[in-house]
């Protein structure tokens, strides 16, 4: 995935991190012609990736879906704008989740992006993730769009805290 | 004698050179209209609270060129944690400005939380800015001003001005316009085919 990021020049990544985001962000960190940046909320990786493109810079961003629910209004200024902006959303909420506070929003993750105008796609299968990254990448930037990928938390794996605790 | 916020303005973008500007919705996006309507200078419409953070990727993107966001203390108070992320990555081309008339200048004048001593300042101090600095009078401008555009930062500083109603002069509205137009000045005609 990162090398799909890479091919397609991306300067700029905007993080809060997540679990099944935690190798892509290593490597995007290791990555010389990327410039990693941590979050202390989503909505500001929006903020930054208009001023990135304003720039000359192309961003994603990579949140969990409960930080989809932080970036609602921020995204109106992508839409108003025409900014691209490719988001990465590691799936919580759904598919045997274990704590009741994720559902919620990871229920209505796609339908809040949809609502605000982002070009909406889903992952279940490993092999599908390079590709349907690659795919939203072209659409961001070809539309002038947010677009998202979803990845699946049947494909992530389930959160447990007692598989943590025998870490 | 207090600042008012128009002359500190024009004052930070007289012969602004090839400075950078992203403006905070309201009542700085009209200040800096006011100052002079200017391709480089980005004013926002909405998206409260990212006027720092928009300006952390454009400093990020053009790291020889200086980058100053002029706010508001009710726009920067929404987005306090970017303060954060701007003491982390230490982009040493920006400068962020907040002009502080302890209001919400576009909705009735209601006090914010500096009306009550929250010191934006101290904040940015805290969070890794190489300076924060607290202006208050007519000297403190003309170090300001040497600050944004000569300095290494990342800057902050917070600007107590008059709380006081001014004419409105608004910028063009259309965001695809205002993007577009921005982006040719800086990167030329081609960023359009990008």
């Amino acid at each position: 995935m990162q090398q799909v990021l890479s091919q397609h020049r991306i300067g700029v990544v905007g993080y809060v991190p997540d679990g099944g985001h935690k190798r892509l962000i290593e490597l995007c960190q290791a990555d010389a012609r990327m410039r990693s940046v941590v979050l202390s909320t989503e909505e500001e990786g929006v903020g930054l990736a208009a001023g990135a493109w304003l720039g000359g810079e192309r961003s994603v961003l990579l949140m969990q879906s409960s930080g989809v629910g932080n970036i609602v209004n921020a995204l109106a200024t992508v839409r108003e704008c025409r900014f691209p902006v490719t988001i990465l959303v590691t799936m919580r909420g759904e598919n045997g989740e274990f704590n009741p506070w994720q559902v919620p929003m990871g229920q209505a993750t796609g339908a809040v992006l949809r609502a605000m105008g982002a070009v909406v796609h889903r992952v279940d299968n490993p092999a599908d993730v390079a590709g349907q990254v690659e795919a939203s990448l072209r659409i961001a930037h070809g539309s002038y769009c947010a677009a998202a990928v979803l990845i699946g938390q049947r494909l992530i794996g389930i959160k447990s805290f007692q598989e943590q605790a025998n870490q | 004698m207090s600042l008012h916020r128009r002359d500190v303005v024009k004052a930070l973008l007289a012969e602004r050179g090839g400075l950078l500007v992203v403006a905070g919705l309201g009542s700085t996006a009209w200040d800096c209209t006011a100052a002079g309507d200017h391709d480089l200078t980005f004013p926002l419409w909405g998206a409260m609270g990212c006027a720092a953070v928009m300006g952390l990727g454009l400093a990020l993107a053009q790291p020889r060129r200086r980058v100053l966001v002029i706010t508001g203390d009710g726009e920067m108070l929404m987005g306090l944690g970017s303060l954060a992320t701007i003491g982390v990555q230490k982009p040493a081309n920006l400068s962020v400005v907040v002009i502080d008339n302890e209001r919400y200048g576009e909705t009735g004048m209601q006090a914010t939380h500096t009306a009550s001593g929250v010191d934006l300042a101290a904040m940015a101090r805290a969070a890794g800015f190489a300076t924060g600095v607290l202006v208050r009078d007519a000297a403190g401008v003309g170090a300001l001003r040497k600050m944004v555009h000569e300095a290494d930062g990342p800057n902050f500083a917070q600007v107590k001005v008059a709380a006081e109603k001014v004419p409105l002069v608004l910028p063009p509205r259309e965001g695809v316009l205002l993007k577009n137009r921005f982006r040719a000045a800086l990167l030329g005609a081609g960023a359009a085919l990008e």
